[in-house]
């Protein structure tokens, strides 16, 4: 296939494979080394993209990262991505491209009719419309809008590809791999350093390979290339190509991602398609080059109009010609290159228009390529429509005349590239001499050396470079090793964009902003309506605000603000960027946390065994908890349930406890630790001793309850619910290390070391008594309702025994040593099984508690008293504890607050609800009325109704009301008679046995 | 001839002209020397306190002072979500108070905020958060405000790329404000300050209060950076730096500051029709109508002035994102950001007088700052202008963590890192 | 975000869990007007802009409850230090 514009020679492109892709579903060929723009314009494809508000057709601007026209669609299905720039897409055999915000075509866009109402669609129009009538806002204008706006096509499907994040810790990172880069990179890693390169490009150089120069007598590309051999057989030295440095954090630690797959059809096996990588550096070379600006001028976003570095790098890099006849138009010495290269790769030079007054070294240039050439003057206009056919030059004295073209290749000077420096506060100064911004404040250990710096020389470049990785290198403690940088054939080059910012319009819109459709007179509208400050301007025109975050225009839209104000530019302001510094893909942040790999899962000890029982699980925090175990022929999980609780109630059933938080608390102050943190008493009970325990958080409210038992003088063992494990622990050791820190105690969180089996039921005993070995003696005298003691079961493992019960049965909890978590389980399962045992899950687990009216999750919810639980009167009156003082404070001690309390529905076959409202019957439904809300319900087979626990105003002294609970999301409304919150053995002479 | 009243046809007849008739949307004035009330913070709360101080109390002798340029702060930097889903008593009418401001919104300012009510979606996992969704759910209906709670397959209909089949945490269901959506905020501030402007308030910009003048109790005016400015009344209304500015004053308050962090994305065509909040991890999400997703999760969890946060934070809430809709992998995070918050020690507001007469406060709005603007601004002009807590704002006194009578939504007391 | 911990050396922000102003002493529950007190303590922040001494707890790391100096401006860890040594040398704590 044919590649019209592809030169017949140079470039870094393997000539000897064609790589065939499709655009818009046509097919094409370009070679190894292309980016999809290149390859692109290697085809005479000049057209690539439309604009986001004007639809205006939009060809390649740039060969970089910058990019604000050239975006695609690139692949197809659920692995589509949209907003690919195509000058860094970079080319495989098959690749498929789309164009995208546009309809039907790329060439023929209705919504280009959007350019015919450009009078109307100027800044701020949104703003000034559309309101009336006010209920069309929602059903027609803003989905017209959402529709025409947007870019490309995000998936429809889920992303097939993985993605990985990893850490890597290094002395020295070297950000940018041009000249200045791996000059830093040489001469750090010759030190020994550890040194990680970084470029976003697939191939190490930046303008070294974009350019014709020569370094140390050798071509620069070449130079490069020998400077990456060395830096590649550097055992510390790491370099990552591909890989975006995208923002720097605190503490030396910078965000990057490396594209691992991108430039493959598809990941290999086990490779993932992107990388994160979160890098910390002790210093850091920041060589990001500079970018190339616009200048406003009518028609500048045609296809065919083209930034001057970029026209180089396309024909040097790439070995492609942008255009045959071109017109070169510039405010600095860049000129002089850009016709050079251009007329040595054959182009014709039809005009050389310099803004400035006289240069001699573009005179040469454009003597020795033949080109008119005109000084003072300037580009008026670019036209041609879907590609530049001609623009209208103007001269000094103001005449203007028409050349045809078919390219125009621009350049308003260069910006560094400082958007690293501002991550962490760096204020960018303004440097007349640069007529540019140049680094303020930088991040701690960062150094900023070559263009990014202002110093737009390549041998200042390499100079810096060397020095900033040799110094960072020492910083570390690594010295030795030297690295000279080859001598440059350095011009003393004007690189200076002196301006003009604009060209006085003529015809034609002349964009600031190309991708958002940001033009000079939106900017002249904004500073007459009032929003003059930079934020003000970004915000109202949403200039910046696109793909490539203002690179290109955010500072051409500063000065044109400066210059319709009448003020300096730096008295207007500066745009501070923000991370990341090209777009990354949510995947790549997100890394392999997603589907089941989300969030890590825990599982309790018994957890294949219940597996193997055809238990269905449910998630509770972190842990799988067996909900319930269904048994062939029943159909639902309430048969289940209720059944298991049967058997519980009148026989024995097994639960895994191994969630609730475990935790050891020893020496010679723990009883005294406990009593700070707990509203009752610990240190006066006794050894072999359990007691229901209830924390507060400082500010009076409910914190979290478990069981504390004493094993010893100086031994005890608490334990917290599930949920709150965790931070009860976290909060524990805030308080023995810093409110209480002349305290002899410490804990260690034992929740992984134990396994723990509740065994309850009034056959629970003779189970427990069937595991424990000879000697140890289980019967009510030898452990009583609430008695702990250390004993082996099954032949010498070492257990624990408490005698404690949550579901109001004759209940024992057997803890044995993580390890043996599965064996105990089958064991007990065994020796319970002529008893009549079974397993029960989570979901009578919660229906026993409810029938007893032990709070939970649902109760203790961060909003409740230890009054408003009905458990006031445990609190000590005899000592403090973390929250009593402020426990006592009108607001909480208010008895018309809501307190717990029983409902059973008056009709008993009626459900009841959790989070249903409770009002007084005969009251309206409304919020004057609101008296509480249900916490907790379940159908209680031992009241063959459903019951539920709830926080009702004063309903302590209500009981034997009835009040409504009624569910308005559920369109429910059940009477409900208030009762007191225990439902099964109220005077609890089961759990005595 | 200018053009100050905006609709189509306004528009057309500027078109014809250039645009070259639009007035400034509020005018640069100098500081009087005594104005009857001064506002400190010129964003959403302050200039909508200027707005209804002028429109329905009928005082204009205002100055909004800013320090920087108005709507630089929170207002112009959060993720746009308006809602009225809350569960206490203290909340829930002012909350659905500003719901209804936010509904005639563009017809009182004449200026379009794209107030987009497409619905507001929280998803639960559990039993246990369904149940408390409920409770939320009818608390709001108690109150009359919408709620309704979906199951899975309504669910689908609304928002078909989630995770559904595959997902560590499975969605149980939803609870669901129609009348929730989202507002374009920069618009808000300019809307109320050229509404402000035009009834007579000044807005003054670049004036930075650096301290109170205050006599014998009394409130006499600001110190700033443009001069003494002399004031009956002065209303605090700078969030973010409410600790800072109230320190002036003499006052410490029940305030930290942290950064939260909110991120948009490239634009895409539309992906997503409501704002969706993900109950199992730190996340949610809109899209913005020029395309971008538009999402956040937790703040960073430590005192911050410094308007930026760190990888943890960004990691977690990208997580969040592809765990819950895993066809945005490909999509890109195009920027992100942080802005200040006044966390209150009980997560909820403070609209109240002070211990110092004729100075008054509104602050710790936490994240939820921007859905109160207008509420927040008539309940404040309310305060202002009659000395007396409006009805829907009177629980938000100051003495309330003395009294405990806390507006604590999401029960976890004294710690802002956790609200 | 990185804290060195006096105990394990510098480790990344995502190791620490953040509670506040470290500068707030427990009161005594048992003096008069103890009510106040802990308002003010568990409620009343500084809040500065600038240094700020507070405590983070090396949570995924050796437990320290640790007093970091940070600025809150530009997030600068200054001096680190061992919450239990500074709390012991205070003398404060309920006896």
């Amino acid at each position: 296939m044919s590649q019209p514009n592809r030169l017949a020679s140079g470039g870094l492109i393997d000539r000897t494979r064609p790589l065939a892709f499709t655009f818009d579903g046509r097919t094409y060929s370009g070679h190894p080394g292309d980016t999809l723009a290149s390859a692109l314009l290697a085809n005479g494809v000049t057209l690539v993209g439309r604009s986001f508000k004007y639809h205006r057709p939009r060809g390649v601007l740039t060969a970089g990262s910058e990019e604000p026209n050239a975006l695609v669609e690139l692949r197809t299905g659920a692995r589509r991505e949209p907003n690919v720039k195509a000058t860094v897409a970079e080319l495989y055999a098959g690749l498929e491209a789309s164009s995208q915000n546009r309809f039907p075509s790329l060439a023929f866009d209705l919504l280009a009719v959007n350019q015919l109402a450009s009078p109307v669609f100027v800044a701020g129009f949104y703003y000034k419309t559309f309101m009336w009538p006010a209920k069309l806002w929602e059903k027609l204008y803003e989905p017209l809008i959402r529709r025409a706006a947007g870019l490309g096509r995000a998936a429809e499907a889920a992303d097939p590809d993985p993605y990985e994040k990893t850490t890597a810790h290094c002395d020295v990172l070297v950000i940018g791999g041009g000249p200045a880069g791996l000059a830093a990179a040489l001469a750090a890693g010759r030190t020994g350093a550890r040194v990680i390169l970084a470029d976003e490009d697939f191939a190490l150089g930046g303008r070294l390979i974009a350019e014709r120069r020569e370094l140390g007598g050798q071509s620069a590309a070449r130079w490069a290339d020998e400077a990456e051999a060395e830096l590649a057989n550097l055992p510390e030295v790491t370099v990552l190509r591909r890989t975006s440095v995208l923002g720097a954090y605190d503490g030396g630690v910078y965000g990057a991602v490396e594209r691992v797959s991108d430039h493959l059809r598809e990941p290999a096996p086990h490779q993932p398609r992107q990388r994160f990588w979160r890098i910390v550096a002790k210093r850091a070379v920041l060589a990001a080059g500079a970018l190339e600006r616009p200048i406003a001028f009518g028609g500048n976003d045609t296809p065919g109009v083209m930034f001057a570095g970029a026209v180089r790098a396309y024909l040097n890099r790439y070995g492609v010609a942008p255009g045959r006849r071109a017109v070169v138009y510039a405010n600095n010495d860049d000129a002089a290159r850009t016709v050079a290269d251009l007329n040595a790769a054959g182009c014709e030079l039809v005009a050389v228009v310099d803004a400035r007054g006289d240069s001699p070294a573009l005179h040469a240039a454009a003597r020795t390529a033949g080109a008119l050439l005109v000084f003072g003057g300037a580009v008026a206009r670019a036209y041609g429509g879907q590609s530049v056919k001609g623009c209208e030059i103007v001269d000094a004295r103001g005449g203007s005349f028409n050349v045809a073209c078919d390219l125009v290749a621009v350049s308003g000077g260069w910006n560094p590239t400082i958007h690293l420096t501002t991550h962490l506060g760096g204020r960018p100064q303004w440097r007349d001499d640069l007529a540019a911004f140049a680094p303020g404040g930088t991040p701690p250990g960062m150094t900023v050396v070559g263009a990014a710096a202002g110093a737009f020389g390549l041998g200042e470049a390499l100079a810096a470079g060397a020095q900033a990785g040799a110094e960072a290198a020492n910083d570390c403690g690594f010295s030795g090793g030297t690295f000279d940088p080859p001598r440059a054939d350095d011009d003393s080059g004007e690189t200076r964009g002196l301006g003009p910012w604009r060209v006085p319009a003529k015809r034609g819109k002349a964009f600031v902003d190309f991708q958002n459709d940001v033009t000079v007179k939106d900017v002249e509208l904004a500073a007459r309506e009032g929003f003059r400050s930079v934020e003000h301007l970004k915000r109202y025109t949403t200039l910046g605000m696109a793909t490539d975050q203002g690179k290109t225009a955010n500072v051409l839209g500063l000065a044109l603000m400066a210059e319709i104000t009448g003020r300096s530019i730096p008295a207007t302001g500066l745009t501070l960027t923000r991370p990341p510094f090209t777009p990354v893909a949510l995947g790549a942040l997100g890394g392999a946390h997603r589907a089941k790999e989300f969030k890590p899962t825990r599982l309790p000890p018994s957890h294949f065994w219940a597996e193997e029982q055809g238990a269905v699980f449910v998630e509770t925090g972190l842990w799988m908890r067996a909900a319930y175990f269904p048994r062939a022929g029943e159909t639902d999980w309430l048969e289940t349930t209720i059944r298991e609780v049967e058997t519980v109630r009148t026989k024995v059933g097994v639960y895994d406890a191994s969630t609730l938080g475990k935790i050891d608390v020893q020496g010679a102050d723990a009883g005294a630790f406990l009593d700070h943190v707990y509203i009752n008493t610990f240190s006066t009970m006794p050894i072999g001793k359990a007691r229901y325990g209830l924390m507060l958080r400082e500010d009076g409210i409910a914190m979290d309850d478990g069981t504390v038992a004493r094993l010893g003088e100086t031994h005890y063992y608490v334990t917290t619910s599930t949920a709150h494990a965790a931070s009860v622990m976290r909060h524990l050791e805030y308080c023995r290390q810093w409110l209480f820190p002349h305290l002899d105690v410490h804990l260690s969180s034992i929740t992984d070391q134990w396994a723990k089996y509740a065994i309850a039921g009034p056959r629970s005993r003779d189970v427990v008594a069937a595991l424990a070995d000879d000697g140890f003696d289980v019967s009510d005298a030898g452990l009583p309702y609430l008695g702990v003691k250390e004993l082996t079961v099954c032949g010498g493992t070492r257990a624990r025994l408490f005698r404690l019960s949550f579901s109001g049965e004759m209940a024992f909890e057997l803890a044995v040593p993580a390890r043996y978590g599965d064996a105990l389980i089958r064991a007990i399962m065994a020796a319970g099984e002529p008893f009549g045992i079974c397993p029960y899950g989570a979901e009578a687990l919660s229906v026993m508690r409810i029938e007893k009216g032990h709070a939970a999750a649902a109760e203790l919810n961060g909003q409740t008293t230890a009054a408003d639980l009905g458990l006031g009167g445990m609190m000590s009156k005899k000592k403090d504890c973390i929250g009593k003082v402020l426990s006592q404070r009108e607001g909480l001690a208010d008895p018309a607050r809501p307190r717990l309390v029983g409902f059973k529905p008056v009709d008993r076959s009626q459900r009841l609800r959790g989070g249903a409202h409770f009002v007084p019957r005969g009251a309206a439904v409304t919020a004057a009325n609101d008296e509480g809300y249900m916490t907790s319900v379940a159908y209680s087979p031992s009241n063959g109704c459903w019951v539920g626990l709830g926080f009702l105003a004063r309903g302590q002294e209500r009981i034997g009301e009835i009040v409504r609970a009624v569910d308005p999301v559920r369109d429910g409304d059940v009477e409900v008679e208030v009762v007191a919150p225990v439902f099964v053995d109220p005077e609890g002479v089961r759990v005595r046995g | 001839m200018s053009t100050d009243r905006y609709s189509i046809f306004s528009v057309l007849r500027e078109a014809l002209r250039g645009h070259t008739g639009w007035k400034p949307a509020w005018r640069e004035p100098e500081p009087k020397a005594e104005y009857d009330i001064v506002i400190v913070g010129g964003g959403g709360h302050g200039l909508a306190t200027a707005h209804y101080l002028a429109r329905v109390h009928g005082i204009t002798n205002v100055a909004v002072v800013e320090k920087g340029w108005i709507g630089g702060g929170n207002v112009g930097r959060n993720t746009t979500i308006v809602r009225s889903n809350y569960l206490l008593p203290g909340n829930t009418p002012f909350y659905e108070h500003s719901m209804k401001l936010w509904e005639e919104l563009e017809q009182d300012l004449n200026y379009n905020a794209m107030v987009s009510q497409r619905g507001v979606v929280n998803l639960f996992h559990s039993d246990g958060q369904r149940d408390a969704y409920a409770r939320r759910g009818n608390a709001m209906r108690l109150h009359g405000v919408d709620a309704e709670l979906l199951d899975v397959p309504e669910l689908k209909r609304i928002l078909p790329m989630l995770d559904f089949d595959n997902a560590r945490f499975p969605i149980k269901g939803a609870l669901r404000q129609r009348r929730g959506g989202t507002v374009r905020h920069d618009a808000v501030a300019w809307g109320y300050a050229r509404a402000a402007d035009g009834r007579g308030v000044d807005i003054i910009q670049n004036c930075e209060v650096t301290g109170f003048r205050i006599e014998a109790g009394r409130i006499l005016g600001v110190e700033t950076t443009r001069g003494f400015i002399g004031a009956k009344k002065v209303g605090l209304a700078c969030a973010g730096n409410s600790s800072r500015v109230a320190a002036m004053a003499g006052l410490r308050l029940p305030i930290e500051s942290h950064a939260l962090q909110a991120f948009v994305s490239e634009g895409i065509k539309p992906f997503i029709d409501t704002v969706c909040t993900f109950g199992a991890g730190h996340f949610y999400i809109s899209q913005s109508d020029k395309g971008g997703l538009v999402f956040g999760g937790d703040i960073d969890g430590y005192n911050s002035y410094a308007q930026r946060g760190n990888l943890p934070t960004i990691e977690d809430v990208a997580e969040g994102g592809m765990a819950l809709m895993p066809a945005i992998g490909r999509v890109k995070l195009l920027r992100h950001w942080g802005g200040i918050m006044d966390m209150s020690m009980d997560g909820s507001p403070i609209i109240d007088r002070t211990p110092v007469a004729g100075l008054y406060l509104n602050a710790g709005w936490c994240y939820g700052g921007f859905k109160a603007t207008p509420a927040s601004g008539w309940c404040f002009a309310h305060l202002l202008a009659t000395d007396a807590p409006h009805e829907v704002a009177a629980a938000y006194r100051l003495d309330r963590f003395a009294t405990g009578r806390l507006i604590d939504e999401k029960g976890v007391g004294a710690q802002p890192n956790l609200h | 975000m990185r804290i060195p911990c006096p105990y394990c050396g510098v480790r990344g922000l995502d190791e620490f869990a953040y509670l506040g102003d470290a500068t707030l002493i427990r009161p005594d529950p048992a003096a008069p007007g103890a009510e106040a007190a802990f308002h003010d303590y568990v409620y009343l922040r500084d809040n500065p802009a600038g240094l700020h001494r507070e405590l983070w707890q090396h949570a995924s790391g050796c437990q320290s409850w640790l007093v970091v100096t940070r600025d809150t401006r530009t997030h600068a860890i200054g001096r680190v230090e061992v919450a239990r040594d500074v709390a012991a040398a205070r003398g404060s704590g309920a006896e």
